[in-house]
């Protein structure tokens, strides 16, 4: 999974998909993840530097992640490719 | 750099809620790096805005309505052309676009007028109710469209398509029914305002995007630019819109200007499905209101356009901004009424 060619994120969490004109605002949290995205991390380190950042527990980190992954995908942000 | 100084001649006046490509048109040619443009209001009502737009319009004439047709536009414009030389002449308008493209030719022999329009059959192969053909030539996906002259063709239609259904007029105005009784109220009043025949159009569901295009007539695309509203008033029209960065989208539209060598300005309306398909709605033969935003984003097209009617080589542009955004605003002139008379009464000012 990784980060749509061209989007574009600032340091406040401010999105803007250039593809479909859509702009989005996510918290720290949010930017946290997508920054880890775009530098092409994987899932599972991406999760446990979540667990190290936030002290969650693994579960906690797995929902929280993979739900916010959805919402990337349903508004196109993120790709499989 | 010394600019060139010419003067062009531009209609769609009517920076209105519903507003003509006049004015922004017009900016576009007074931000040319080059070009130093005088510009000749045309109007055809008196209470256009643009004909009290002193920093953009210098003259305003007053034209005919198109359903005078073209030979007493051709008098009227024999008449202005004697008060000021005309380098280039815009029309911004669908109405009157018929009478300008039959009249071209000699525009150019006897006045010296240049214009930058398809032919006649080019324009007729876009129009609304062509546009099944149109697709099918040019291999673009269309919605299922039919043209009818009568409110019952309707009921024969619901045997094919399903509700809700677009009802179009020729010109203008679209409206969405989600059943019979309402698509016979939009069809008589579409009639009411616009004539036969009315369009009954599929429903394609998805986001509208928009593309500002300008075709050299030689097979080129010499610039071309996306974008979707973000902001839609009641009369369906964009008060802001956002530039977007989508190749294929552009890809489609280059190949639409292209093929159909299609001269002049345009505006291509699509539908983007939730499955990334593209349909094309209608195809406008004249540069949109928001064609400014073109200017915004690196292509000044209107700037292009006079060239090109110059008879100058245009590079095609290659590139353009995303993310760059319009925001319309309302503006209040405040008018003396001996202005408004001269207009009025003698036609000019």
């Amino acid at each position: 999974m990784r980060v749509r060619k061209n989007i574009a994120i600032s340091e406040n969490g401010f999105i803007f998909n250039p593809l479909t004109g859509d702009s989005f605002s996510v918290n720290e949290t949010g930017v946290f993840i997508l920054q880890k995205l775009k530098d092409g991390e994987n899932e599972e380190t991406i999760i446990r530097n979540l667990m190290d950042e936030y002290e969650l527990d693994a579960s906690t980190a797995e929902k929280d992640f993979n739900d916010f992954l959805s919402l990337l995908k349903s508004f196109q942000l993120v790709t499989n490719e | 750099m010394n600019k060139r100084k010419i003067t062009v001649a531009v209609t769609g006046l009517n920076n209105i809620d519903s507003p003509g490509p006049g004015i922004p048109v017009i900016r576009g040619l007074k931000e040319s790096e080059t070009l130093d443009v005088r510009i000749v209001g045309l109007s055809y009502e008196t209470l256009e805005p643009g004909i009290y737009m002193h920093n953009l319009v210098d003259k305003v004439y007053q034209l005919p309505l198109p359903t005078a047709g073209s030979a007493v536009l051709k008098e009227r414009l024999r008449y202005i052309a004697s008060q000021e030389k005309i380098d280039v002449l815009i029309p911004n308008f669908d109405a009157e676009l018929h009478n300008f493209i039959k009249i071209q030719d000699d525009l150019k022999s006897e006045l010296n007028i240049a214009t930058f329009l398809p032919s006649q059959a080019i324009f007729d192969e876009r129009q609304k109710s062509e546009l099944g053909k149109f697709g099918e030539k040019y291999g673009i996906k269309v919605p299922e469209s039919h043209m009818i002259n009568q409110v019952l063709e309707i009921r024969k239609l619901e045997g094919s398509m399903n509700y809700p259904l677009v009802i179009k007029g020729r010109y203008y105005d679209a409206y969405i029914a989600l059943s019979y009784e309402q698509a016979s109220s939009f069809f008589y009043k579409v009639v009411a305002k616009w004539g036969y025949p009315v369009i009954v159009q599929e429903f394609v569901t998805g986001t509208e995007v928009n593309v500002t295009a300008l075709g050299d007539g030689k097979g080129s695309c010499i610039g071309a630019v996306a974008m979707r509203k973000l902001y839609i008033t009641d009369k369906g029209k964009a008060w802001s819109g956002i530039s977007l960065e989508d190749d294929e989208l552009m890809a489609i539209s280059r190949r639409v200007i292209e093929n159909s060598k299609w001269r002049g300005g345009c505006e291509l309306e699509f539908i983007k499905t939730k499955k990334d398909e593209y349909y094309l709605l209608e195809m406008n033969p004249r540069f949109p209101a928001w064609v400014y935003l073109a200017n915004g984003c690196g292509q000044n097209h209107p700037e292009a356009l006079v060239k090109m009617a110059l008879g100058e080589e245009v590079k095609p542009f290659t590139d353009y901004q995303s993310g760059k955004m319009f925001i319309r605003y309302s503006y209040d002139q405040i008018v003396d009424i001996s202005e408004f008379q001269q207009i009025s009464t003698m036609g000019e000012r």
